[in-house]
């Protein structure tokens, strides 16, 4: 384990910063009084039981969501003022990946990337490569497995130049290589000077400074 | 992992990229699936034809109502095609990739709705001298009848991606896609045809291309931004 080394003299190390933020749902608070803050270097994980709001959680901090409460500033800034800096700077990735099952992964990858900045070829070959779809770059995704699936829309994270990832639960196919390697991808990530926010029930086992933020023993604290 | 870690916004450059991008993509998915590129084609072909079976084979009675008949399989055309539009990414969630993307959401919603006239109401535009032969239209008529197709159905891939978009995150929408565009749809399926009939009287119809090119207008340049604000709500 990793103690928590982060320090608030570093000025500007504070990427996405929200502070009581509030969030209900179906007339059942999901959280109230939140705060939260992701910095440069750094990994957060999101833990809760089913149903206690990490979804909703990092809809709303990847601007998806706009039903709460609080206020979310990005590198010191108004989330809503500088969306576009925000969204340039961000990759979010759902439990819905986003992944055509017409098109084959290359496709899906160039389009991807042509939403931030267009990139060449070898680099989408190379990315996805590297999660272990060498030769299946033109099979067409309903021809792959839901892991395999999963590694297309993980490999945009090798492709795109956003500082802040916000994951959910980017685990839940992956085989045991699949896990190790996307933990290896984490940490080399943070290590580098990015962020990551991710949800996930498994026990992560990653060589970077991260900590915790448990929606349960918040409610049960309330 | 030797990568930049930029924080940059886009430039034009780039967005006229992501919208080459865009447009391309629902271009190639639509060409993979040989259905959304034949059914509204199909749909077209058939209602149109089985008017003279249910109306009249009589040339007099045909010509009366074909430039009616063409113009309203042309918006059911349209209609029947505009699930496509958001439906599937929505459910494989790229439609959120495409709300996060740093690019103007005004161009990529453009991109998809143009996508969706080339393949929806080009085709229609395309083959409509064709049916109107078919229906007998007077042949003086033939250019006001595409000209005012090549014009309308725009609209009408602009107006239906509003109403798909507000739909899209419902379970079952049933009628209710209907009760939002047709009213949006209607004027220009009056003025269309009462264009064509127009010339078959040898009246003047200018104002009838005014008031369509007006109303294209006013979609090209409004209709997306609401398609984008609608497609937030919808994926909230």
């Amino acid at each position: 384990m990793h103690t928590n080394l982060h320090n608030p003299d570093s000025g500007f190390s504070s990427l996405l910063q929200a502070s009581a933020l509030f969030c209900e749902r179906d007339e059942r608070v999901l959280f109230s009084g939140l705060d939260l803050t992701v910095s440069a270097g750094e990994l957060v994980q999101i833990k809760g039981s089913n149903g206690s709001g990490k979804t909703t959680l990092l809809r709303i901090l990847c601007g998806l969501n706009e039903d709460y409460e609080g206020d979310i500033l990005w590198k010191g800034e108004s989330l809503s003022e500088e969306r576009e800096n925000f969204l340039s700077s961000m990759i979010y990735i759902g439990h819905r990946v986003g992944v055509n099952r017409i098109l084959t992964p290359r496709e899906n990858l160039r389009w991807s990337a042509s939403l931030h900045a267009p990139i060449d070829d070898n680099r989408i070959v190379a990315a996805l490569g590297r999660l272990g779809l060498r030769a299946y770059e033109d099979i067409p995704c309903r021809n792959l497995s839901a892991g395999q699936t999963q590694r297309v829309a993980l490999s945009r994270l090798l492709i795109s130049p956003a500082c802040l990832w916000i994951l959910d639960e980017p685990f839940t196919t992956l085989d045991v290589h699949g896990v190790k390697h996307l933990e290896s991808l984490l940490s080399e990530h943070v290590n580098a000077g990015g962020a990551v926010i991710l949800t996930t029930h498994h026990a992560l086992n990653v060589s970077c400074q991260w900590r915790a933020l448990d929606l349960d023993s918040r409610r049960a604290a309330a | 992992m030797n990568k930049p870690l930029s924080d940059g916004a886009g430039s034009d450059i780039s967005t006229w990229q992501a919208f080459c991008a865009t447009l391309k993509r629902d271009l190639v998915i639509a060409f993979k699936r040989k259905n959304d590129l034949l059914n509204p084609i199909m749909f077209f072909l058939i209602v149109v034809s089985l008017f003279p079976l249910g109306i009249s084979p009589d040339p007099v009675e045909l010509s009366k109502v074909s430039a009616g008949v063409v113009w309203v399989s042309a918006l059911l055309a349209s209609m029947l095609s505009l699930d496509n539009l958001y439906r599937a990414d929505y459910e494989d969630g790229s439609l959120e990739q495409l709300l996060l993307s740093p690019q103007p959401l005004y161009f990529l919603v453009l991109a998809k709705n143009i996508a969706h006239w080339l393949i929806s109401g080009l085709p229609v535009v395309v083959l409509s001298p064709l049916l109107a032969y078919m229906l007998y239209l007077p042949s003086e008529a033939y250019w006001t009848l595409v000209l005012t197709l090549m014009i309308g159905t725009p609209v009408l891939s602009l107006f239906g991606s509003i109403g798909v978009a507000l739909t899209v995150g419902l379970g079952s929408r049933g009628l209710i896609l209907a009760v939002i565009v047709l009213p949006l749809s209607t004027p220009v399926l009056i003025i269309g045809a009462k264009a064509v009939t127009d010339v078959m009287f040898g009246l003047p119809v200018g104002s009838h291309f005014a008031l369509l090119g007006a109303i294209l207008a006013l979609a090209l340049t409004m209709a997306p931004l609401a398609s984008a604000a609608a497609l937030r709500i919808s994926v909230n």
